[in-house]
This record gives structure tokens, sequence and C-alpha cells, in this order.
């Protein structure tokens, strides 16, 4: 099997000791065990993420990914980006269909980028994220036959959250129930939670810092939605929704009296670890919420 | 007519040969169906069973079939033989499936087979072979009366197939309320604005179209006969008359806009406050220029639409119901404005309703022209600061406001230009009759203000199309579009129910259709809808008749009239063979070739009736063909299961059920009896609109019956059930077993 | 200014369409509140998506553009995958909110508004987002006193975070880094300068 090779637009918080660094980290074990090579895009960029339209409008913010997008085509061509973060993918991509869309974000896009000689080539890459890559490209198949060690006895609630879901979502999953989590996890040897009501849910995104109280409410039902379920552990996709549902829940639990201590993982640490690589390699180090049962099974 | 001759088949097949004893089904429709021939087959409804049963009638003389085997639903086309009488007894759906499959079953579900049996071969004794009367020729010539939209679609539509037509229009000129707009709404999506009206092009299609003769400042002062016999008479202004048969009627007289003077509260009175029509004149007027305030010939900036407009309100006076077009018509209207005077136009709406295909489109069409819509309820319109200020509170925003308006204007619903209500003077008969004044007096203030009649029919039953709601000519909303309670004549357009003009297009060419259907039917004796294609019709005896009249009032249709002693005079076309007729008469005198009181009698006597001591009772059941039969098929697909008491006989319309069924299955023993209807009333489910209920009135007189046979009332119940009911159905056979067992066995046994 | 003359007039709605993102969609809505029923912040609304939509069309320019609704947005993009209309209300709602902050309008002290502006900044200053720095300006940003509180209420949170390898107090002298810091600058300030000549050649 070929090596399968995309440009890569890692973002901030999966840079060396920042909050999803134990993503990147995951992603990268998952990838060698798939054969997968993600070329970074070089000196890519923030993408303004969803908050930056309170600093920067329409055009300022477009540039930023502009700017990746130009970038990756000088050192990767028509490789398709592929990105870990819901926010850098989305951003990137909202970007794109912009660009293409409008005469006149295109023309101030072409200004920008000129006056540091860089230049959005007409037909744009295809913009991924890194779930579609495994899901589309590899296939749970594959995923399955590389199970060294099946999740056996976890139940597992998949929290898809907002941005990997919406407004462009994986390919051909639904809005109000994607399934992909859940079968990634199936795929992987252990029990994906059915019905679980706030998978689709948000959880407050950057909000948690500046409405804490509010977002907290949210990330409760999150937390609640899962242990109804049954859940030993919730696994997500995107570091805010990672971040947001793991750290807070002493806060959470002063707040509103509940008993929250359940870990949140990303996928990419289920999948590392089912492949059988060392708890290290799967970054479960990076929990701060230990992930017991996962160590259990990597320490086996 | 040959000598009868009994054929019955009994199929094994469906599973038929491992539950019952088909030699015994064989053996009962010898034995007491006294059939002729009886043979069996395992696959009865294959070419080889049709065969057998074809050589029987082409060899041996059968020429009355029973089929033993499926419901009369089920395999029609293998089961149709020409000039035979045919029955079904219905082992399958009627006792297979609805019995479990258990050897402490089986002796009461073969009972229920061979009952069956002998009820088929009991009916079919008594059926004829129905043909046709002849009563009409085939004349392919339409009267079309209303020379709007609906009315000139129709002449074209007609013109098209071949048909000659008598487009009758009572205004000097054909173009109705389309004529006098500006421009229409688009028939086809793609985000298009308003569009030409067509209707200039319409009238020059109508004016070169030899098929069609217009009659213009015309009305019609009398119809009689019936569908491939209509004789019409046309008036012109001038006095003359002009005399023509034809085959059907096409009623497109519109609607007349509802009068807004009513509406002071919202301005009406104030130059500037018009509605829709009147916003069309002023469109029309500025040709695609400027739209222009009445008042004062200023150029309108800022236009309020004033939706529901006295409509969709119980206050007295308003109209209660939606008029369908007004919010699309709105929409049109707004466009306009922002392209010819680049104008403010908001749209006061409390519920959009943009129905048809392209009516969402033509909404955001409205949107993308920067039409601006509001949810709010105007409380009032005045003059102000030169202009009008029009008065609502924002639905969204929760707040009273106002804004400030050169133009008003007011979406005033559509009122049905139908004639009177045929039924006023024969309920004023009915009342002078039982000398009741207060109703007199009441009926005699309606008919004062009732609208003169268009179509001055000839009937028994008044001289137009009996309304169904709010003046409206239809027969009913849903189920049957078109079809009016006067067979051979059509209701299109908003006469029928509140539409658009799109819609009247598209009411109007069905209409047609269905017209000329109407036509071809009669030149060839068949009925029409429901009972599409039956040959039988009914007749009289008239040395039975009592001339008491049931049958000519009880008529849904109207199809039967008086002659001068008062003699019922049956019109074949006319008629939709429900049997209502049948049902009603007190002497038994009026009967089909195919249904009549013995092939339904005799069905209920051939049951074999055990004694009081057998603890097996007897439930007749009634059930209508339309709706309660099927749903009990349906129910024995499901396996829905209920007892084996029941025997079920089907009836063309629960109206049709002569009383004297109900006394002979008392009187012969049968524990209960069950009737099944469709709903009745206001929102009507009957297919002949009138008969479930007539039924109802007649069961509720059945209890002297009951008394003077010293029975319970419970024995005899009347239900009105859906098509749906397919669990409720079998609980109401098994709630009537479980009363018998309550009230015991009936000792009319003998 | 918004007096009876104006109301349910066209001028608000059309400096909308010209100056605010997506700002052209807002006459499609049909205000059948479905966005509204859909927001995880459906509580904590002002006015809720469908309200300020029939706001701007009644002409109310103040309330809309100085109302805290739209920084109660969460970017979950519900509306937008719900809005049968295919309004993309996210974007709207950060449209309105960066026209607000261009205007002067936002409110006081509006949480969202001020972490936002802090996060445009950290990002343009090295082209990538410093989490210490921006995590520190959020805490300190009523002032001293309250930041110390406030950081002492999150040490747990920040403690796990440096055991988990997921923060690095070394960010605090300087941190990550674009390369091509000069050229970043550059083409941001020419981004904005011709978003703000649009502004103008429309107001």
């Amino acid at each position: 099997m070929a090596k399968r090779e995309y440009s890569f637009y890692p973002g901030c918080s999966s840079q060396s000791g920042a909050s999803s660094i134990n993503y990147l980290r995951s992603t990268q074990t998952v990838c060698s065990e798939l054969d997968i090579q993600l070329n970074e895009i070089p000196d890519w960029n923030c993408c303004a993420a969803s908050i930056g339209y309170a600093g920067g409008g329409e055009l300022p913010r477009i540039s930023l990914s502009a700017r990746n997008i130009a970038l990756s085509q000088q050192a990767h061509g028509q490789q398709d980006i592929v990105a870990t973060c819901a926010a850098c993918w989305l951003a990137t991509r909202e970007a794109k269909e912009r660009i293409e869309g409008h005469a006149k974000i295109r023309s101030g896009i072409d200004a920008a980028l000129g006056e540091i000689g860089l230049k959005v080539e007409s037909q744009m890459p295809k913009t991924r994220h890194f779930v579609e890559v495994l899901m589309e490209d590899v296939g749970l198949e594959e995923i399955g036959s590389k199970v060294k060690k099946p999740l056996a006895g976890l139940k597992i609630a998949g929290y898809v959250g907002c941005q990997t879901n919406r407004p462009f979502g994986i390919a051909g999953e639904s809005f109000e129930n994607p399934m992909y989590l859940d079968k990634m996890t199936a795929a992987l040897g252990a029990e994906p939670v059915e019905k679980y009501e706030k998978k689709a849910s948000c959880c407050g995104g950057a909000l948690m810092f500046s409405e804490p109280e509010k977002s907290q409410a949210l990330v409760k039902d999150i937390i609640e939605a899962a242990y109804d379920g049954g859940a030993d552990m919730i696994v997500t996709p995107c570091p805010v929704c990672q971040m947001n549902v793991e750290v807070y829940q002493n806060h959470i639990n002063k707040r509103f009296g509940t008993k929250f201590n359940i870990p949140v993982v990303y996928y990419t640490t289920l999948m590392s670890v089912a492949f059988g690589k060392s708890a290290k390699e799967a970054a479960l180090d990076g929990q701060m919420i230990r992930a017991a049962r996962l160590e259990e099974i990597a320490g086996k | 007519m040959s000598e009868k001759k009994i054929g019955a088949y009994v199929c094994s097949g469906c599973g038929i040969g491992d539950r019952l004893d088909v030699n015994q089904l064989v053996n009962t429709a010898k034995r007491d169906g006294k059939a002729n021939e009886v043979k069996d087959h395992p696959f009865l409804c294959s070419a080889e069973g049709v065969k057998l049963i074809q050589d029987d009638i082409d060899n041996n003389g059968v020429n009355r079939v029973v089929i033993v085997g499926c419901s009369r639903r089920a395999k029609t086309e293998a089961f149709s033989f020409e000039n035979v009488a045919i029955t079904r007894a219905n082992i399958r759906e009627g006792v297979l499936w609805v019995r479990p499959d258990a050897p402490e079953h089986a002796e009461t579900t073969q009972e229920m087979a061979d009952d069956y049996v002998r009820m088929a071969c009991a009916e079919i004794k008594y059926m004829g072979i129905p043909s046709g009367s002849g009563e009409q020729d085939l004349t392919r010539h339409l009267l079309v009366v209303g020379g709007g939209i609906s009315g000139m679609t129709a002449a074209i539509e007609a013109s098209k197939t071949g048909y000659k037509v008598e487009l009758v229009e009572k205004s000097g000129e054909l173009g109705g309320m389309v004529g006098k707009m500006y421009k229409r709404v688009p028939t086809k999506n793609g985000l298009q604005g308003p569009v030409d009206t067509g209707i200039a092009a319409m009238v020059a299609a109508i004016e070169a179209d030899a098929n069609i003769t217009v009659h213009l400042n015309s009305t019609v002062s009398k119809t009689e006969g019936a569908p491939g016999r209509f004789d019409v008479e046309i008036a012109t202004e001038s006095g003359s008359t002009n005399n023509v048969r034809v085959g059907a009627i096409v009623q497109a007289t519109g609607f007349k806009p509802y009068d807004m003077s009513q509406l002071p509260e919202l301005g009406a009175g104030n130059a500037d406050v018009v509605d829709q029509m009147g916003f069309e004149a002023l469109a029309k007027a500025a040709a695609g220029g400027a739209i222009k305030r009445p008042s004062d010939g200023k150029e309108v900036k800022s236009v309020a639409f004033v939706q529901c407009a006295g409509q969709r309100s119980d206050k007295p006076g308003h109209l209660n119901y939606c008029s369908g077009h007004c919010c699309t018509t709105s929409i049109k209207q707004a466009m306009y404005l922002r392209e010819q005077n680049d104008a403010t136009a908001v749209v006061l709406f409390d519920d959009l309703r943009t129905p048809g295909a392209t009516g969402e489109d033509f909404y955001r069409c409205g949107q993308e022209k920067g039409v601006t819509f509001s949810k709010g309820q105007v409380s009032g319109v005045a003059a102000a600061n030169g202009g009008l200020e029009v008065k609502f509170k924002d639905l969204i925003l929760n707040e009273e406001t106002a804004m400030e308006a050169d133009l008003v204007v007011l979406a005033t619903g559509m009122v049905a230009n139908s004639g009177p209500n045929p039924y006023l003077a024969l309920d004023l008969e009915a009342a002078k009759a039982a000398e009741d004044t207060a109703q007199v007096a009441v009926l005699e203030k309606q008919i004062e203000v009732a609208p003169p009649s268009i179509l001055n029919l000839q009937y028994r039953q008044g001289t137009d199309l009996p309304h169904l709601k709010h003046g409206f000519n239809d027969s009913h909303f849903i189920c049957f579009p078109y079809e009016t309670r006067r067979t051979g004549i059509y209701a299109a357009g908003p006469v029928r129910r509140p539409m658009d003009a799109h819609q009247a297009v598209e009411d109007a060419t069905g209409a047609t259709l269905k017209a000329i259907q109407a036509c071809e039917n009669a030149a060839l004796g068949r009925a029409a809808h429901p009972r599409s294609g039956d040959l039988s019709y009914p007749s009289f005896r008239k040395e039975g008749c009592t001339q008491c009249k049931r049958c000519t009032v009880e008529c849904p249709f109207g199809a039967i009239n008086e002659d001068e002693k008062g003699y019922p005079q049956y019109n074949e076309g006319r008629c939709r063979r429900c049997g209502t007729c049948m049902g009603a008469c007190p002497v038994r005198v009026i009967s089909f070739e195919n249904y009549s009181v013995e092939t339904v009698g005799q069905q209920l006597k051939a049951v074999d009736m055990p004694d009081e001591f057998s603890e097996k009772p007897r439930i007749l059941v009634l059930a209508c063909e339309n709706d309660a039969y099927p749903a009990l098929d349906m129910a024995a697909a499901k396996g829905n299961t209920y007892n084996p008491w029941t025997r079920i006989i089907p009836v063309r319309c629960l109206g049709s059920t002569n009383t004297i069924w109900i006394t002979d299955a008392l009187n012969s023993g049968y524990d209960g009896v069950i009737l099944l209807g469709c709903q009745k009333g206001d929102n009507y489910q009957c297919h002949f609109v009138k008969g479930s209920e007539i039924a109802h009135i007649r069961m509720s007189k059945i209890d002297d019956t009951l008394k003077s046979l010293n029975l319970e009332q419970e024995r005899v119940q009347t239900y009105e059930v859906s098509i749906a009911d397919i669990d409720r159905i079998p609980q109401i056979l098994d709630d009537m077993a479980s009363t018998i067992e309550k009230i015991g066995m009936s000792p009319f046994k003998f | 200014m918004s007096n009876q003359i104006e109301k349910y007039r066209r001028s608000f709605l059309s400096e909308v369409e010209a100056n605010v993102e997506e700002g052209d969609m807002v006459k499609m809505c049909m205000q059948c509140g479905v966005c509204s029923g859909s927001c995880p912040m459906q509580n904590h609304w002002e006015h809720p998506p469908q309200e300020i939509f029939m706001m701007i069309r009644a002409g109310k320019r103040e309330e809309v553009l100085s109302s805290s609704s739209m920084w109660m947005c969460t970017s979950c993009y519900n509306c937008i995958a719900r809005c049968p209309r295919g309004l993309p209300i996210t974007h709207i709602m950060h449209g309105l909110a960066t026209y607000a902050k261009r205007l002067g309008l936002v409110p006081k002290e509006q949480p969202t508004a001020k972490f936002g502006q802090m996060f445009w900044d950290n990002l343009s200053k090295k082209g990538r987002v410093n989490e210490l720095k921006l995590g520190l300006a959020l805490y300190f940003m009523n002032g001293i006193g309250p930041g110390i509180k406030k950081s002492l209420e999150m040490q747990d949170v920040g403690m796990g975070m440096m055991k988990t390898g997921r923060m690095n107090p070394m960010e605090i002298l300087g941190g990550h880094s674009i390369k091509d810091t000069a050229g970043f600058s550059k083409m941001l300030a020419k981004a904005f300068e011709i978003e703000e000549g649009n502004i103008k050649n429309n107001g």
C-alpha cells in the first residue's frame, strides 16, 4: 500500500507545550501505524478560530486562512490540506468557499496576499478533517484490522460537538446524529453509548473563557448525558471540546454539586491504545483526568 | 332471459385447503346452495383455474358465478367474466385470516366458511345481470358557465378533445377577475417576478375556436335532464333565448371579493385604502410606471399590505376561512412596488401561507426583491400626517407599534359566486307542512337574501348545486375533487373552494375531463364516481308505490324527480347507485338488477342458525363496501382476529340499508346486528355524502322494533368507522360478542 | 433616530446589507424561530436571532447594534444547520458583532467582546496564539486584584495542564511564533485597509 500523503495544518493548540499537544502526539502514532505522512505547512499561522471576529472583520480573518492555503500550495501543491482541529479545519474550508464564491473577497485576498508576494491559486486544494482521512481514505475495515488490543468492556460516549459536525460536517454524516465516532469506537472493540443525547451539543467553545458560568452549565449536561448512557469515558475529535469537557470538572462539581470524574480522550488516543501502542505513544500522560482503564490495556 | 344456472368454485389455495374441509364446502354449495356446477381447484385465480370457470360458462350454461375464496376486493382481474353475475364467498380474509389456527377453533371456523358459501349462493339466486338503460346517447357537448380564467380553460380544454362548448358569460367580456389584473403569479419556479396574465391570448384562442360558442351578457335560464341529455336554455340580456342539448356542465362562476366596506376599522372608506382588486386597478392604470395613490395622485413610497383582512376571523360578518391566494397576491403586488416605485412594501401577516408548488419560491423571490415581511396583527388604519397610520402588534417583537404608509391594501377574502342553497326551498316546504312558523320565518329571510339561481335546474331538490361549506359548491374538499352533489355538473375554480388562478386552471382542466367522462359514461349507461362503471340502476314497481316521496327526498344527489302524480322519476344518468332510495322505501319496491332487498335479505336468512342453547350466537354485520369492508380486509391481512359468530354482508352504502333487514335478522334469531358506515355530519367521509347520516337516522328508530320484540336495545348498534380503523373494527365485533354473553342469546331461534 | 417615519422602512436593513458580513441574507429570514430554539445559549439572549432579524427590518438600529445578543454566539453552527432558509446565521451574528464594534456600540465590559479582542491581539503579534499569555491576559483583564483571585481559582486547571505537558510556563518569555511576522503584519494591515475602504464606500 502506497503511503498516503497530506498537507498538514496542525494549529496553535497542537504546538509543543500547548493545550492539545496530546492530540498531535497520538495523531502521529496513528499515522505511523496507518502509513500516513503529514507534511506540515511551512510557517503556518493561526486561523482566528471562532472568536476572532471580535478583533478582525471578514477580510482580515479570511486572509489568515488564505495565507495558509497559499503556503500549502507553494510547498505541497494540490495535496489535500488536513487539519485535526475543528476550528482550523472549519476556518480554512470557510475561507476557501468565500474566496471561491465572492469576487469581492477574492480581489481583497489577492491584494492582501500580494503585499507579501503570495497568491492563492485558482484551483484550491480540498480542505479535510483528519477524521475524513480515517473514514474515507483508510476506512473502518483497515482500522479494525490494525487492532491488537480490542477495547473490550469499555463503554464510550462519542461526543462529536459542534464544529467537526456543523456547518460542513464529516462527509456522509447527519447534523443531528453523526455516527462516525460510534462506528470508530465499535471498530476498536469498545461499546459506543447508544442514543447519547448530547453528542452534538455545544460545550460553549471560546465562551468558556468569557462566560464560564453559562458554558459550564452546557458541559454539565454533556457529561451528565454520558453518565446516563453508562459511559466509562468520553471520546471527542475536537481540542476545544476535549479541554472544556475535561479540565473544568472540578469547577462544575463545585458549582452544581455533581461528582463528575470522567476521562475525556481523543479518538486518536483510543486508536493508539487499540493498535497496541504504549501509554506514552497514545499520549495518555496528557490526560488531566487519567484514563485508567486505557492505561491498563496499554500496560498489558 | 335464460334460466339461472349457478356455478360455485371453491379455491383451496392460500392455505384454505390446509385448514378447512374443502369437500364439505363443495357439498354445502351443492346441498344448501343448490349450485348446479360445483368445482374446487388448488389455485383458482391461476390461468387454469380461471379457464375452468370460463369453460363452464361457455359450455355448461353457467350464468351465475360464486367464487369461494378470497375477498371481492382481491383478484378482481382474474375473476371478471362477461355476461354473468358474480359474487364471492369470502373465506380467506373473512374466515381463515381472522380466526386462530388451532384445533379447538376448527369447528367454528368451518361453520363460518360454510355459512359464507350458503350466503353467496343465496345472493346469486336473486342477482340479475345489469345492462344500461339506454336512456341517453353520446352527447359530446359541454355547457361552461362563467367566462373567467376557469371557464375559459374549461372551454379550451374541452375543445382540444373535440367536444363542442357553449360558454356562457354574464358580463359583456371574457376574462373575469384575472382579466382585471395587471399581472399574475408565475406558474413555474425560478425566482421570477409577476408575469403576464395570459388572458388576452386565451380570449383570442377562444374567438378563433370553431368548437366554442361564446354567449356574452347571458345567463342560464333553465336546465333539465341528466348527464348525456341536459336541455339548457340560455337567455341573453336582450331577452332572446337559445336552446342547446349538452352532455355535461362545468360551473365556473368564480368569486366576489368580500365587501370591504364592512371593515371601517381597517380604514375602509378612505380613498387610499383599497382591496387587492382595487390595487390591481391602480397597477393596471400605472402600466409599468410608478403606482400613484388614488387621493392625490402622489407616487406611493410606502405601502402596508394587511393580510387576513376580515377573514380567518370569527367576528360577525367576517369570513372564518382562509381564501388561499391572498398572501401570494400581496407578495406579487408588493413586488410591483419594489420594481416600479422602489417603495417600502411591508406585508403584515399573521400566518403567511403560499400554497402550491411555486408558492415558496415566489415568497423567496419577494424577499429577494426586498419586500419586508412582518408578523403583525393590525388593529387599525387611520389617516395621519397626510397619509395613513397602520397600528399593529409586532408579534415577533411582542410590542404595539405603528408604521406610516401612503397606501394600505387590505387582503380581503373570496366569497363564492354560487347559486342559492337549493335545500332552502325544500326546507321551507317541510317547515310549512309542519306548521313551524318560527322556522318558516328564518327560512323565508334566508331565501330573500339568497343570490339568484345560476343553473335553474328543474330538479325535485332545487335549482342549484348544494353548498358544502361557506357557500362553496364542493362535494368534499379532499376526497372527490370536482365532484358536486349533482351528477354531471362539475364545479371548477373559486366557486368550488377558495383558490388562486394557477389552481383554478388546474381545477378547470380536471373538471372538464370529469365532465367529458360523464358524457361518455352516460352514453354507456355507466355510473360515475364512486361506483364508476356500474351498469345497474334503480327501478321501482309502480303498483306497489305509495308516492310517499321518501326516495325523492332522501336521494343525496337529487337524482329523482316526481311526476305530476308524485311517482318517482328515476334519471339513470344522475344516479350514483348508492341505493339510498332502496333503503328508504318503506314498501320495498325499489331495486337494482344485482342489488336489492332480496339479495341481502336472502343472505342473512341463509345463515345456519344454531339453537338458543348451542352457545353459538350469530352476529349480523352490514358493512359499507367503501371503507368498513376494506378495513376488515386489511385487519385480516394484518392478522387481527375476531369472534367466529360474526357474519358480514357488504352493502353499497349504509344508506341502502332497509330496516326490513334488521327486522328479518332479529326475527330469524340473530343475537346482534352491527352497522358499519362512514363518518357522517359536517366533516363527512361518506362516499355518498348523506348515506351514512340517513342510515343513522333510520336506525335511531329501530328501538321501537326491538321493543315490540321485547329485545334489548344493545342488540343493534350503528358505528361510524374509517378505512384506517383496522384495530377498532375487530374490537367492535368482539364487544358485541361480549354484550351477547352478558345479556344472553336471542329467544327467536326457530 | 428611529422615529415613526423610519419604522419598518428599509434604511437600517440596507445598511446591514451593505456593511455586515452576509448581511444581504437578513431579508430572507421567514421568522420561523428554529434558530432561536436551536441555540445552546437561548436562555441568555437579550434578543434571539429571529428577533434580531425582525428588529433590523423594523429599523431598530441602536437597539440591535448595542445589544449583547450577538456576543452570546458560541459558534456552534446549530442555527445554520437547521435554518430552513439557509441563512448563515452564525456569520451574520459575527458580522453584526464586528460592525457594532467598529461603530463603538458594544456594551461596556462585554466579556466575550473583550476576550475576543485579546485573542485577536494575541494572534496578530506572532501569527500564532500563545495560550499562556492569552489565559493570563484574560484573568487579569479586570485589574491586578481580581486577576490574582481568578488565577487562584483557576490554579487547579493550570497545574493540571502543566503536569500533563499541555501548558509551558516558558511561553511567557516569548513562545511560538511564525517566521515571517513582518509580512504577516503587512498582509493584515492591507486586509484591514481594504475592508475599511469598503465600509466608507458604502456608508
